[in-house]
């Protein structure tokens, strides 16, 4: 009975993502643009001894996965669920069989579904276009995307629990998108960053999501102290989402 | 009808508090099977707390509820699959269409009703691909009815049905909820208008700061208020008032042109016409007004004060505009032509 109503409203909150022009524009346009636009420049193709030899397209490719996988963790999500508080969406739940955890669990799929299709999408154009190569540990790379993935998702709930409104949940997101995605390496690389920055880097969300992603795709597991923080962080906002979510 | 079935709803000795705030000081009151129970009161008198409580969404501090047999506390598992709820300002995802919220309504329960048979009922099907923003108030409402009845309830607890509904859409909405009460299902009605716990209910409860200060029939509380009546008519001759101020029923007359008003309590319009009528005068144009529920409810209600915020403040310190509050009654006043 709960994977028929988990169903339906997987099925529900996908109709209602894709609707959202700016899901589709921020979560699948744009980075699709990002990976192009830096793929034409001609000595982003090369490989940079400043870059360990490596080329800004393949470094790219994770970092825009990661950015996909934030935007829609941080920024649309928490916005989404507390606007579902706000409206009395999950009080409405609460008073039918289904829960709104059962909610929560269903835009929790629906990221997920939507941030693999992206990312798959993006190793398609890069590949096609750039020669980017596919991971080397097909495997590691797949876990360190769920959990790049699950991290995001605890990340936005924990936001969505410990805002107020659906205004300060947008602000909280928006707020956190850029200093974690400048560790991610949105701006400058991380194997261009000074070491100092990179170690803080691996500390935050998504310094360790990258890291794990760019080890796999060189050939190698993601590291454990990686795989590590984004556990922790799991775990902990999940706590704390737990401990502090309203339904009303 | 009432009376008949076994009870549905048994609430007793309900409390409680928000703070320092005493929102429900002791509700108690049992409902039937297949009976349309009414709950008035004035803002913040405590019926959303008392209906949220019967629905699972809230605990109380003190008493019991059994709705179905059930805790719907403990049991709210149990409870919801047999529980339709109309939540006074739920809205849905903006972008979500009508049949899409009946459908994904529907898959939350083992046996729905005819989803397309409802929404033709409550006047949705030419909105049915339209989203839930570009609803008007009234389709809004619908369409929150429609969700609540979805499931095939046995018990519907509907707080505001009418919210926003122009007035030949809640009629339809009134025909609506009598069809699935004659299915048998009880319904729990929080409403403040009194036209629709006329219409609609068996019993009503009258809650105010957090009590019960009446419960019965519409027509028992309009008897109960014992709201004095008034007549006027124009005598076909010129009468002498000390004819009509000898009469027991009557409380005092007045002149307003040929017209005379009399007003008096019991069955005013017998005494009133058949001493005319001993005296060969006909009361021409004649009309009574009569005391309705709008009589009942305000004078037993206190005026709805603004919600008391600091500590200290009780409900007792509104209790003299009771009688204040009288005053307004003449407007509630059904005119009648007889």
């Amino acid at each position: 009975m709960s994977r028929k109503m988990l169903g339906a409203l997987v099925r529900s909150e996908a109709r209602l993502a894709l609707r959202d022009p700016g899901t589709t524009l921020f979560a699948v346009g744009l980075p699709v643009v990002l990976v192009v636009i830096l793929g034409c420049v001609p000595s982003f193709r090369e490989h940079s001894a400043d870059l360990g030899g490596a080329r800004v397209i393949d470094l790219y490719l994770p970092i825009t996965i990661v950015m996909v996988v934030a935007l829609l963790g941080l920024s649309l999500a928490p916005g989404a669920l507390a606007r579902y508080r706000e409206k009395g969406v999950l009080k409405r739940l609460a008073t039918t069989p289904a829960s709104p955890a059962l909610l929560l669990a269903a835009q929790g799929a629906v990221i997920a579904g939507l941030a693999v299709l992206v990312a798959a999408l993006l190793h398609v154009v890069g590949a096609a276009a750039f020669h980017v190569p596919t991971p080397e540990q097909p495997v590691g790379y797949v876990l360190a995307l769920l959990l790049t993935i699950a991290t995001l998702i605890a990340l936005g709930l924990f936001i969505a629990a410990v805002a107020p409104s659906a205004g300060v949940a947008n602000g909280i997101g928006v707020g956190a998108f850029y200093p974690l995605m400048f560790f991610a390496g949105l701006w400058v690389p991380r194997e261009a960053m000074p070491d100092a920055l990179v170690h803080i880097g691996d500390a935050t969300p998504l310094g360790a999501a990258v890291g794990g992603l760019q080890d796999s795709m060189s050939g190698s597991w993601p590291s454990l102290s990686h795989v590590g923080v984004m556990v922790a962080y799991i775990v902990l906002c999940s706590l704390g989402a737990a401990r502090w979510f309203r339904w009303t | 009808m009432a009376g008949s079935g076994s009870t549905t709803i048994e609430v007793a000795g309900l409390e409680k508090r928000y703070g320092d705030r005493e929102v429900l000081r002791g509700v108690s009151f049992s409902v039937r099977q297949g009976e349309i129970f009414g709950v008035l009161g004035p803002n913040g008198a405590g019926k959303t707390t008392t209906v949220e409580i019967i629905e699972g969404l809230r605990g109380q501090d003190q008493g019991t509820v059994r709705v179905l047999g059930l805790d719907p506390w403990a049991d709210r598992q149990a409870l919801t699959a047999q529980l339709g709820v109309q939540l006074q300002e739920s809205e849905l995802p903006a972008r979500m269409t009508v049949d899409e919220a009946l459908a994904l309504q529907a898959a939350f329960y083992d046996a729905p009703v005819d989803t397309a048979a409802l929404r033709d009922e409550l006047g949705l099907t030419e909105v049915r691909r339209t989203r839930f923003g570009k609803l008007s108030g009234g389709q809004r409402q619908r369409l929150s009815l429609a969700l609540a009845l979805v499931g095939d309830p046995r018990v519907a607890v509907l707080d505001e049905l009418t919210t926003g509904v122009d007035p030949h859409g809640r009629r339809d909405v009134w025909d609506l909820v009598e069809r699935v009460r004659d299915r048998g299902v009880t319904i729990l009605l929080v409403t403040h208008l009194l036209e629709e716990a006329e219409r609609l209910c068996d019993r009503v409860a009258v809650l105010d700061a957090g009590r019960i200060v009446a419960l019965d029939t519409p027509a028992g509380l309009v008897r109960a208020a014992k709201g004095a009546s008034t007549i006027r008519f124009r005598p076909s001759v010129p009468i002498d008032d000390s004819l009509l101020t000898a009469i027991p029923e009557v409380a005092s007359v007045t002149h307003a042109g040929p017209t005379v008003r009399v007003t008096g309590t019991g069955e005013l319009v017998h005494a009133v016409v058949a001493v005319l009528a001993r005296h060969q005068v006909v009361a021409q144009d004649l009309r009574i007004e009569q005391a309705t529920l709008d009589d009942a409810y305000l004078s037993l209600t206190s005026s709805p004060a603004p919600e008391p915020r600091g500590a200290g403040e009780s409900a007792g310190e509104s209790a003299p505009q009771t009688k204040a509050s009288a005053k307004g009654s003449t407007a509630g006043r059904a005119t009648r032509r007889s």
